[in-house]
């Protein structure tokens, strides 16, 4: 299992990164963590003809608020870092309790967020929460830059909306607001593999306690991580009781379509998506009222 | 003997280098101007092949020679068989053995078809996509059953509905026995193992020395001198000028035993052919196809019992799937019918399998090799009836073990070793009682298990008893000789992929000539060392060579005692070896140490006594006059999701009897990594094919091999019937962990749903959520 | 296609190599057959098995998803660079010995690297941590218990 041939280039600057980009075009990938790239260049399922190296690039790493309520990502920042950087949980609780499903450890010491949205698995965590948290992504190529909300940018499994030109640069995303609670939970075969199926949840109280937000994310529903909009929505105003939460699961489950593989049946993953937005809605209230 | 380093957790001697990554590994062998070998392998189950073109491969720059078989002119020809099929009166067995590359059809994905050698295993790739491959693709036969009918496509034209074989053995009259009993039981059973995936895959160097007339070959095999011997015959040449090594190996389980790998016939010839040393090592993706597996069964069984639970007689039925060849024989089907008798006394035996070609991967023994299979129905058999007839799990079992007054017990059918299937000693009762205490099994289900179930979790206990032949023949030899700088050596023919042989000889070794056990050098798995030798299989290493070990230091001991004697002139029965010294007891200063002895023994000058045989060594052999049965019992206690099926090992437990002990360290190694193979292969291993005979899950990302977290923490603890077929008493214990845990955990999950009283059973490995989520998904 | 070299200075072990390389070549397979430091193994290639964990400049990561010419530069240490010789072991090396971690020892540099990396930053970890840090690495003949055990012992042996 060795990699076909092709040429190799460290970029020294991000303008180099894209005018070879621009230049090569589909031909050409950029090369991030490694984590999902290389293994299936080892495979030969893919093989580009030149590799971008963008790990030289230590101003597309790091994590800044902007604003009061939102914060960005770079797309270099590696999980491992994210992992270790305790401003993360109070605003990001959601990316603080994905983390430690994402692979393992050694994984996690390369793997870059960019990489991992920009490789658009449908059973990937941080897709989904992207997601759920209606988050957007800046996109820069030789032309430009863009925003492209996270709604549109997954566009089917393994493929994004980035032009063959552009760049996944940087993330922003919503910080956790007051009187919220959040839950991410997965289902896998053994801790660090990619999961059966996941669930992320926020949920945001009104004054009152009743429901004031709610988004629900899931991984490996469909062909790209999901928004479950009308479950979210059902759950606006209402008391988040165990019957509104039954009934969102159950929106849950009829909105989804599961691809279905060899460790879950299409069914199987409709269950336990059902069962894991119940337990992951009932923990964001809990923990909801606990912040309250 | 006065040190006593058998019995005791002695450190390994080999570890110091596999711990500073200076082991030598095939891989690890570096030889000028050595060519990397890539082979093309079939991407369908079952075709013709119509038309192979390799001329771009063979243009491309850093290729060195591409062969097809037509290359390997009268060299080709199809595998030995390995084992011949038992004595067995009116078996059907129908030999067809794997070939180096495919000529006229292909019948597993994987098959390999071509050879490249070139620069690089870069390169040697790259030319792989440069080969043309007509294949004109057949009806793959995938499914047991069907490929009995008429109507099957035929993995080998000449075959008859793909049958392999057909065995049927019996004891006593099952439909007397039907007659009588009080109950009857009759269910399906399917029992899938898996790929054996060590760490280390396979690979092999070949070198030819054309001055020397030589060839050397290093491989990852777990039976040097039968490489050594067929690469020999293959190749026109004498054994002597054929050295096959097999170095640090990464772990074997069984597929490393099979020979001869298509690659293991290649790789030798191309080396001599071109007179470069070539190299190849398997990828993971490889591995997958090319090396063989162990797979299915599907059993009909029936048990026939008295209302008290006592076992009247047993019928089964089964198909087993030996992939596409069958080098190896019957010996997994022969070990399923034959384990499936467990410790139990079972008056009346009737089984018949048949063995079934498809185009899938070849089968031949996976640690346990296909015990597994058939412990899995008896003990599911047993615990059915326990739950039929209201009897405790634990009660029916004791109730049916063979009393420990009547061994030998002979069970009066054929066993893989060809003799009749006799166990050598054992007293079940106390293993499994031991091992209910330590899993707390009358609390448990009084205590425990009611007031967990109230707080809302689903915990259920499981437990099975098994038997195992181990330690068969034919024979191993083994050569000791103290070397003049005091240190001792220890050669076998034997592998070791693990088992820490160069430790436990050593301990064998150190009692008997007084020496630190680190003194003591074994080499293992160099034909050049040792000549003779069958190999490390069915959980023998350590019984018959440990054993030959032991008889050549003792021989080594009496000439060391009868030299010592002469130079002292005294008694032998007055000196005491010790500390690598031998001196004369009571007479301080009186001592000589074993290297100076052994420089006596080999002078430089001066007349020797005829018939004086130089040096302090011995080569000495052993054969067991049958196999030993080792046996145990596991037990466990698991929480089950009901909601998501993820089930969780909250306590595992093992009491094993695998005779005397030679180090409770190693031997706690061996059955742990046992239990981690049995844990994945009883929830989370499975090789998924589809029905053209693809593979769907052929890479460690989705072959779940059980981590750190799947695995639990066990406890072992151990009972001792010393085995009367060997001075040493030892029995095998390479296999034993891996063999009862299917049952045990499809009992356990059975119990924390409480699935029985809903009529739910499972009767079925592997497991998994998915699965579970199926078989009982409804009750939620 | 053409071949195109890289010429890369990397620091393995404390050692500074000079070397050229294809673009494409693995780490893994440049720490093995060009600096013949062949106590890294290979396993997989798809960064599953974790026995070709190296430590990267400080982080342990696994060698046959890097490139050996992204390694220009950087500071790598391997299973060779652990202890000074096979007489002096390091003291994670010594509780595998003492507690049997390792049966054929294939897995074990990974082991030994990925577990190198985890002390140095948890120095006083419980079982489940241990587990967890572990999980990247497969082993598939000793059933973890015994590295487990092996990991506590250097834990408690390092702290003093
Ligand atoms: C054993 C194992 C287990 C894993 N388990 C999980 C898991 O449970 N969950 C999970 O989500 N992932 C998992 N992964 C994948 C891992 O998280 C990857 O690292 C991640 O998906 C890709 O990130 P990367 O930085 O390594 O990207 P790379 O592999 O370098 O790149 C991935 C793709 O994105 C492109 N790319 C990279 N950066 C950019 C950019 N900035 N702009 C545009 N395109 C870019 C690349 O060209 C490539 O096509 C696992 C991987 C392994 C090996
Ligand atoms: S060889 Fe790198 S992870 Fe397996
Ligand atoms: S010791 Fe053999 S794989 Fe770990």
């Amino acid at each position: 299992m060795k990699p076909a041939p092709f040429r190799y280039v460290a970029a020294r600057a991000l303008d180099e990164a894209l005018q070879l980009k621009a230049a090569h075009g589909e031909e050409a990938r950029f090369l991030a963590g490694g984590q999902s790239l290389v293994p299936t260049m080892n495979f030969r399922l893919s093989q580009p003809a030149l590799l971008i190296d963008i790990n030289p690039l230590t101003e597309l790493a790091g994590m800044r608020k902007c604003g009061l309520d939102r914060v960005r990502i770079g797309a270099l920042t590696r999980y491992r870092e994210l992992e270790r950087d305790p401003a993360v949980a109070p605003i990001l609780p959601l990316v603080d309790e994905a983390l430690p499903h994402i692979a393992h450890p050694q994984i996690r010491n390369r793997t870059t967020i960019g990489g991992n949205l920009a490789h658009a698995d449908p059973a990937s965590e941080m897709p989904a929460i992207i997601l759920a948290l209606g988050g957007r992504l800046r996109a820069q190529s030789v032309k430009g830059e863009r925003w492209i909300a996270a709604a549109d940018f997954f566009t089917g499994a393994l493929s994004t909306a980035l032009e063959p030109d552009e760049m996944l640069v940087e993330v922003e995303l919503p910080t956790a607001p007051s009187r919220s609670g959040a839950c991410f939970m997965e289902m896998a075969r053994r801790h660090g593999d990619f999961a059966l199926v996941g669930v992320a949840c926020m949920l945001r109280l009104d004054e009152d306690g009743r429901c004031g937000e709610a988004r629900i994310g899931l991984c490996n529903a469909g062909d790209t991580p999901m928004f479950a909009a009308q479950a979210s929505q059902s759950l606006v105003g209402g008391k988040l009781g165990a019957a509104e939460i039954g009934t969102a699961a159950a929106l849950v489950q009829r909105d989804i379509d599961p691809p279905g593989n060899i460790h879950a049946s299409k069914e199987f993953q409709r269950h336990l998506a059902g069962v894991l937005t119940a337990r992951a809605l009932a923990a964001a209230n809990e923990r909801a009222r606990r912040a309250h | 003997m006065v040190t006593r380093n058998f019995g005791a957790p002695i450190r390994r001697n080999e570890d110091s280098r596999l711990l500073s990554g200076q082991a030598l590994f095939v891989d690890d062998v570096e030889l000028p101007g050595m060519l990397y070998a890539a082979f093309l392998r079939s991407n369908v189950a079952h075709a013709v092949i119509r038309s192979i073109d390799v001329s771009a491969a063979r243009a491309r720059g850093g290729v060195v020679a591409v062969y097809t078989a037509a290359d390997l002119g009268d060299y080709w020809a199809p595998g030995p068989l390995l084992v011949p099929p038992p004595p067995i009166p009116g078996i059907t067995f129908n030999q067809r053995t794997q070939v180096p590359l495919a000529k006229h059809k292909v019948r597993h994905v994987g098959e390999p078809l071509v050879v490249v050698l070139a620069q690089s295993r870069y390169l040697a790739e790259d030319a792989l996509a440069d080969i043309a491959v007509e294949l004109d693709p057949l009806p793959a036969v995938t499914d047991l059953e069907q490929a009995l009918s008429d109507a099957s496509a035929r993995v080998h034209d000449d075959v008859h509905g793909n049958v392999a074989a057909r065995v049927r053995q019996s004891r006593g009259s099952y439909a007397a026995a039907r007659a009588a009993a009080d109950h009857v039981i009759s269910r399906r059973f399917r029992y899938d193992h898996g790929a054996s995936s060590p760490i280390e895959t396979r690979g092999i160097v070949a070198s030819w020395d054309a001055r020397a007339d030589q060839l050397t070959v290093w491989d990852t095999t777990q039976a040097p001198v039968f490489l050594r011997n067929g690469l020999a015959a293959m190749l026109g040449l004498s054994e002597r000028q054929v050295r096959a090594i097999a170095p640090f190996v990464g772990g074997g389980f069984g597929p490393k035993i099979m020979l001869f790998y298509p690659e293991e016939v290649v790789v030798p010839w191309a080396a001599k052919k071109l007179n470069r040393p070539v190299k190849w090592i398997e990828d993971r993706l490889e591995h997958f196809f090319a090396t063989t597996q162990e797979r299915g069964q599907t059993h009909d069984a029936e048990i026939a019992l008295t209302r008290d639970g006592r076992i009247l007689g047993i019928r089964d039925v089964f198909l087993h799937d030996t992939g596409a060849y069958n080098p190896y024989g019957l010996t997994v089907p022969i070990n399923s019918q034959c384990t499936l008798l467990g410790p139990y006394v079972v008056p009346s035996y009737d089984s018949t399998f048949t063995a079934v070609f498809t185009n899938k991967p070849i089968v031949t023994p996976y640690r346990g090799a296909g015990r597994q299979h058939g412990v899995f129905v008896v003990e599911r058999l047993i615990d059915i009836a326990a739950h039929d007839l209201k009897l405790d799990r634990a009660e029916i079992r004791r109730r049916n073990f063979i009393p420990p007054d009547a061994f030998p017990y002979n069970n009066e059918i054929i066993y893989q070793d060809f003799a009749p299937l006799s166990y050598d000693s054992g007293n079940y009762g106390p293993i499994l009682d031991k091992a209910l205490e330590m899993i707390g099994y009358e609390h448990f289900l009084k205590e425990e298990q009611p007031h967990l179930r109230a707080q809302g979790h689903h915990v259920g206990v499981g437990l099975a008893c098994y038997v195992e032949g181990t330690g068969i023949g034919p024979y191993e030899g083994a050569k000791v000789q103290v070397q003049a700088n005091g240190k001792v050596s220890v050669a076998t023919g034997i592998g070791t992929q693990g088992q820490g042989h160069f430790t436990s000889f050593a301990q064998i070794v150190a009692d008997q000539l007084g020496v630190d056990v680190r003194d003591i050098d074994v080499v293992t798995g160099d034909t050049d060392q040792f000549y003779w030798g069958a190999g490390t299989f069915a959980s023998r290493g350590a019984v018959v060579a440990g054993n030959a070990v032991n008889e050549a230091a003792k021989v080594v001991r009496r000439k060391i005692l009868k030299l010592a004697a002469e130079h002292f002139e005294c008694a032998e029965d007055d000196l005491e070896i010790a500390e690598g010294a031998v001196s004369v007891v009571g007479v301080p200063g009186q001592a000589i140490k074993l290297g100076a002895l052994a420089l006596k023994a080999n002078p430089m000058r001066g007349a020797v006594r005829p018939g004086t045989e130089p040096g302090l060594e011995s080569t000495q052999y052993f054969g067991p006059p049958g196999g030993a049965t080792a046996s145990g019992a596991h037990a466990m206690i698991v929480e089950v999701d009901p909601q998501t099926f993820m089930v969780k090992l909250r306590k595992y437990v093992i009491v094993h009897d695998c005779g005397t002990v030679i180090n409770p360290l190693i031997l706690s190694g061996q059955i742990h990594g046992g239990v981690a193979q049995g844990i994945g292969n009883a929830f989370y291993e499975q090789l998924v094919f589809d029905e053209d005979g693809q593979l769907l899950n052929a890479s460690l990302a989705d072959y779940l091999l059980p981590t750190a977290l799947e695995v639990p923490h066990m406890e072992v603890a151990h009972t001792e019937t010393p085995s009367p077929l060997n001075p040493l008493g030892i029995k095998g214990a390479g296999e034993a962990g891996a063999i009862p845990v299917g049952p045990a955990f499809a009992q356990a999950v059975e119990d924390a749903l409480g699935l029985p009283d809903r009529g739910i059973e499972l009767n079925e490995i592997p497991l998994s959520p998915n699965r579970l989520f199926e078989l009982a998904g409804k009750l939620r | 296609m053409h071949t195109e070299t890289h010429a890369i200075t990397v620091t393995v072990n404390g050692t500074p190599y000079r070397r050229s390389v294809e673009a494409r070549t693995l780490l893994s397979d440049f720490l093995r057959h060009d600096l013949l430091l062949a106590g890294t193994h290979i396993g997989c290639e798809h960064g599953v098995c974790g026995a070709c964990t190296v430590i990267f400049d400080g982080l342990a990561v696994r060698s046959c998803l890097m490139f050996a010419a992204q390694a220009d530069g950087h500071s790598i240490v391997t299973v060779e660079g652990l202890a000074a010789d096979r007489h002096h072991l390091h003291p994670l090396q010594q509780a595998m010995r003492d507690c049997h971690g390792l049966q054929c020892g294939y897995c074990t540099p990974g082991i030994l690297m990925t577990m190198k990396a985890f002390l140095d930053e948890t120095p006083a970890p419980d079982e489940a941590r241990i587990r967890e840090a572990l999980s990247g690495n497969l082993c598939r003949c000793t059933g973890y218990q015994h590295i487990v055990d092996a990991v506590k012992l250097a834990a408690d042996r390092m702290r003093g």
